[in-house]
């Protein structure tokens, strides 16, 4: 099967890890995603990309447990799953870096690395020393040098810093898929830089990398696939060496939308 | 316990040098991390202060009334640390220490069915956990804010007070293991053995430490400062213990203090549940995200709230000897809350300690025991008291600004 851009069933280079079909979900009466469809594979960078209001964020939820999905289905390696709580996805492996990154700035980097899944040692004594080593040895996987020491408070680090500390927590816990929701959107062009060559890195170490991003010279830099959104619904699927800046943008504000929202009732009547 | 000799390995991987460790200390205070430093020099103050208007002040004698005045509202002080650390508020920790003092008082009173002390002090401390599970659930899952659920709870477990009392007015405390708490002494030999106890496992938990970092390969602080820390705490347990002892000697309430204060310590610092604590206070959203059950983290610490408030209202009942209808009220709201404040504790949660609440509470009741000794009217007493909460406030927000400049927030 030759890979073919546009088409609703690429073949990547391995199977997909993840895959979403046909999804939706609104809230009230307001829908925000129909019939979504996406899949990324391991080692892959999937840019998903779409205006404000488009849906990606939603759409992130959702994987991440957040919010349940109300129809289409999640494939996680093949088979059939429900993600019905944050803890589901992680137990999956799919775990998520939000763009408030969601950093306890009271807490060390250690900590913060560690939230909510703590190494506890005898007598219900926290084992220090090994998360600190374990934490260490993470962010130097990933060749992190900005940070000093990781026994400072979240408080006293830079934003570029920060969004390692979160990187680095999401990739600590064998996880298979990483999701970036806007990682640059507040850093300077050497922070940027950073992160940029952090996400490579990600996908380099064969985990599955879904970014999200309204940059799209941050996109076509590390993206290897590109998933437009438009108004909850995927409009256009490309591969980054087979395409251009131009048509991503013509399909953000005008890819053809299968259903027009607000008419259903009256296509419907 | 035996001490084990400090591993000494030259080639011991990234030590800091005692320089660097000095010059991050002194960035940390000039960025705002004042740490203990504010609290331990307004002490010294209070204390040259007073001395002057009253010798009787620093003597053995006064120390270690000292003690037993500062015990209730300390054990009550670490308790509310627990709310305050997530940003929430207890006020009902008066009223609250007020049921458990005439609640023990009742159960032990002689009338033919009065139960062992040690089953009442079982029961009072249940009804502390009961209440503030209480609490915690109509804060959590009904989500009405922990000022006015406490601000009820205040008003109802006043009422409950009064219920209990009836129209006796007062309740002898009499049982004397109760009572001994409070007013009954450590054998000087004790003391001395104990304090002992307490350095040789600090020293030791402390060496352990320093040696897991080295054989992890991880960086640790100087040598010479852990030396420094064991002394310290030695030199501060025997000149307590020493000048106890010239007197009374340490009250049972010291020990049951000390014990509470390195149990919730170690709890907050070195478990799990205490590490959770933390960041629910300092991001909730985060703590969730990273799969805390923030709720429950939230009503286990209303119930500690409530039971430490128990312990602190049973530890008053015992210096005291009775209770009365005006149990609970006044200084056993204020003065906890005010001593975490004052010891460093911020209101808007993820920041204080056991060790802020304890030297809080030791501040706050140095200052009323020191302007009962000039014999000053309650009036001047509140309003000096109020100035120097003022104050302690105020050197924690100018801190708070050097936190900000340099990015602690």
């Amino acid at each position: 099967m030759t890979a073919e851009s546009g088409g609703r069933h690429p073949a990547p280079p391995g199977a997909p890890i993840l895959e979403l079909r046909k999804v939706s979900k609104s809230f009230g009466a307001v829908q925000v995603l129909y019939d979504v469809d996406f899949h990324v594979a391991p080692g892959e960078v999937m840019a998903l990309v779409g205006d404000n209001g488009a849906g990606k964020s939603t759409l992130i939820k959702c994987i991440a447990g957040i919010h349940p999905i109300d129809g289409g289905e999640i494939v996680f390696e093949g088979e059939r799953v429900s993600i019905n709580g944050p803890k589901d996805s992680a137990d999956l492996g799919i775990e998520v870096v939000y763009q408030d990154l969601a950093l306890a700035d009271n807490l060390d980097v250690v900590q913060n690395m560690y939230l909510g899944r703590e190494q506890v040692g005898t007598l219900l004594r926290l084992d220090e020393t090994a998360m600190e080593k374990r934490a260490s040895e993470t962010l130097k996987g990933l060749s992190v040098t900005t940070i000093s020491s990781v026994r400072q408070t979240v408080a006293g680090l830079s934003g570029g810093q920060r969004q390692s500390v979160a990187v680095a927590k999401a990739v600590m816990w064998n996880s298979r898929v990483v999701i970036l929701d806007e990682p640059t959107a507040a850093l300077g062009v050497a922070q940027t830089r950073q992160v940029l060559a952090l996400v490579k890195r990600l996908g380099e170490q064969g985990l599955a990398v879904i970014l999200i991003s309204h940059n799209l010279h941050d996109v076509f830099e590390v993206a290897d696939t590109i998933t437009v959104l438009r108004l909850g619904q995927n409009v256009a699927e490309f591969k980054r060496t087979e395409t251009n800046q131009q048509k991503v943008v013509e399909a953000i504000t005008a890819g053809t939308l299968s259903e027009v929202p607000g008419q259903e009732n009256e296509v419907m009547a | 316990m035996s001490v084990a000799a400090p591993p000494v390995e030259a080639t011991a991987p990234a030590t800091e040098t005692l320089s660097a460790y000095a010059r991050r200390w002194w960035n940390n205070v000039r960025g705002g991390e004042l740490g203990s430093l504010p609290i331990v020099v307004g002490l010294i103050v209070i204390a040259i202060i007073f001395q002057f208007q009253n010798d009787r002040f620093l003597t053995a004698g006064n120390f270690v009334n000292l003690i037993v005045q500062t015990a209730p509202y300390a054990v009550i002080a670490m308790g509310v640390t627990f709310a305050l650390l997530l940003g929430e508020i207890d006020l009902s920790i008066g009223f609250v220490s007020g049921v458990g003092g005439v609640l023990t008082a009742i159960l032990l009173t002689p009338d033919g069915n009065e139960l062992p002390a040690g089953i009442v002090i079982a029961i009072a401390i249940a009804a502390g956990l009961a209440i503030g599970t209480l609490h915690g659930l109509i804060i959590t899952k009904v989500g009405v804010p922990s000022f006015v659920v406490t601000l009820a709870g205040l008003l109802a477990w006043n009422g409950v007070v009064l219920l209990l009392i009836g129209t006796k007015g007062t309740v002898i405390l009499q049982n004397d293991l109760v009572i001994g708490l409070a007013n009954d002494f450590l054998p000087p030999g004790t003391a001395w053995v104990l304090a002992l106890v307490c350095v040789a496992i600090y020293a030791a938990t402390q060496l352990v430490r320093l040696r897991l970092r080295r054989a992890a390969a991880l960086e640790t602080d100087p040598p010479l400062i852990v030396a420094l820390r064991i002394v310290g705490l030695a030199a501060a347990l025997l000149i307590i213990v020493a000048v106890a002892n010239q007197d009374r000697g340490v009250p049972y309430v010291g020990i049951v203090v000390a014990g509470l204060f390195v149990g919730w310590s170690f709890v907050l610092n070195r478990t799990q549940f205490g590490r959770h604590i933390y960041a629910v206070g300092g991001n909730a959203e985060a703590a969730r995200r990273a799969g805390i059950n923030v709720d429950r983290v939230r009503i286990a610490c209303f119930a500690i709230v409530s039971a430490m408030a128990v312990l602190g209202g049973l530890i008053l009942a015992s210096r005291l000897r009775s209770v009365d209808t005006n149990t609970g009220g006044g200084q056993a709201l204020l003065y906890p809350i005010a001593a975490a404040v004052i010891g460093g504790t911020s209101l808007f949660g993820g920041r204080g300690t056991m060790k802020a609440a304890l030297l809080g509470a030791v501040v706050m009741l140095s200052i009323d025991n020191g302007l009962g000794l000039l014999g000053l009217s309650s009036g001047t007493k509140f309003v000096l008291t109020g100035a120097v909460l003022l104050l302690a406030v105020t050197v924690d927000s100018i801190s708070r600004r050097g936190r900000e400049a340099s990015g602690r927030a």
